[in-house]
């Protein structure tokens, strides 16, 4: 079946599976930096935008994302880096599998929660799991990205 | 995974009924983040978000919420957060992450009478109606008491009232599925309380409702209906917990539950 779909602002014309899901997609278009790794939903390295909303890519069927506005850290490179190097300043990235899909939720939330605290930070994190870093790190250069105290 | 040979997304609601009970594995694709898991086949998916059935509304007397409204819109709704306490946006705040909530449907988790459900307890414990296209409007407890049969639920009802509700559950870490879920509300000192992740799907427990609704409530009569709660529900066991440690943890829920939602008066 073919779809389209708007990825990073592009009109894209997409072969796709009926059962195929959006992650499957769009590292078949090229995006690597979509990762899978749970394959049930619980670890958030998927994450993209649609419609400028973090969203699971591999548990959302690529035909549900037709005419949607789809963000991958691909779309938003200058920000990502500005992120990822107060990441890399405080010690918060070690393998970086997880990092495309973390960064993706903080500058969704960022761009969600007004004033966040740092409860606030730690739910909207929730979904998004890293196996390297014991989460102080991240939590660090979450609050010097979003300038908490 | 499961197999889907055809796709429809229907413009109506007759339409996709039609299609839905020309055969026996034709189904509706809810959220899918629970079906991807399993491998059935579908012949034909039905896809409803031509529906418009993503929103939550209110008038003078109800709120209304479309089946096809995600769990991230149930957890922000400023309509939601007002009524009951905001005890609807609790009880899917925990679930999983934003990114997982932004997938899930309502008519999904309602539909499917999922056991580990959060939300079931807590629209149980507020008289919650859903609408079927074929069956009407009913209770969600004749619902959920009812044989399965081919239907779409397309929106679910909630009486707009000064009900006070509570939610509490027990994970084994936060992103997990309950181990037990609870919900209590109170209207008018007339009580409900409904326990679900037993693992079956959740009921309410009629009797220590019942008994809270004709006697005084102090400290023991609390511990008195936590118990009667305990006796009355069936419990079975899972990887996450047997019947005899849900059953033990069905007291102590309960009675947070009420003590809760006493203090919210």
């Amino acid at each position: 079946m073919q779809i389209v779909i708007i990825i990073n602002n592009k009109k894209t014309l997409l072969d796709v599976e009926l059962n195929e899901f959006l992650a499957d997609t769009l590292r078949k278009h090229g995006m690597l930096s979509i990762r899978k790794a749970c394959n049930t939903s619980c670890c958030g390295l998927c994450t993209v935008w649609v419609d400028g909303k973090p969203t699971l890519s591999c548990s959302l069927l690529s035909i549900k994302a037709v005419g949607k506005n789809i963000t991958t850290i691909e779309g938003v490179q200058s920000e990502a880096e500005n992120f990822a190097k107060i990441l890399v300043a405080e010690g918060a990235e070690q393998c970086g599998f997880c990092s495309p899909g973390f960064i993706m939720t903080v500058l969704a939330m960022k761009n969600e929660l007004k004033n966040p605290t740092e409860k606030d930070i730690i739910h909207y994190l929730t979904g998004n799991l890293c196996r390297c870093t014991g989460y102080m790190g991240q939590l660090r250069a979450v609050k010097k990205y979003l300038g908490v105290n | 995974m499961f197999t889907l040979i055809n796709l429809v997304q229907p413009d109506t609601v007759e339409e996709a009924y039609r299609v839905l009970t020309e055969k026996k594995s034709n189904a509706i694709l809810g959220g899918c983040a629970f079906l991807k898991m399993g491998s059935k086949r579908i012949d034909t998916g039905i896809e409803l978000s031509k529906l418009n059935l993503n929103y939550i509304k209110e008038d003078d007397s109800h709120i209304e919420i479309g089946a096809y409204t995600t769990f991230r819109d149930l957890e922000k709704s400023p309509i939601l957060n007002y009524y009951f306490n905001g005890v609807i946006p609790k009880s899917v705040a925990d679930i999983i992450g934003v990114q997982f909530r932004s997938i899930v449907t309502l008519g999904a988790s309602v539909y499917s009478k999922y056991g580990f459900s959060d939300l079931i307890p807590t629209l149980l414990t507020l008289n919650c109606e859903v609408e079927l296209f074929k069956g009407g409007r009913i209770p969600l407890e004749e619902f959920l008491k009812s044989a399965y049969e081919k239907d779409i639920l397309t929106k679910i009802f909630l009486k707009k009232n000064h009900r006070i509700a509570v939610y509490k559950n027990l994970r084994n870490s936060k992103s997990d599925y309950s181990i037990l879920n609870v919900s209590v509300s109170n209207i008018d000192s007339k009580y409900i309380i409904a326990v679900g992740a037993r693992p079956a799907v959740a009921k309410i427990a009629k009797k220590a409702s019942e008994y809270l609704n004709h006697g005084n409530i102090n400290e023991d009569t609390l511990e008195k209906a936590s118990n009667i709660a305990a006796e009355e529900l069936d419990f079975g066991d899972n990887m996450r917990g047997s019947a005899e440690y849900r059953k033990a943890m069905c007291c102590v829920l309960v009675k947070r539950a009420l003590k809760e939602v006493l203090e919210c008066r």
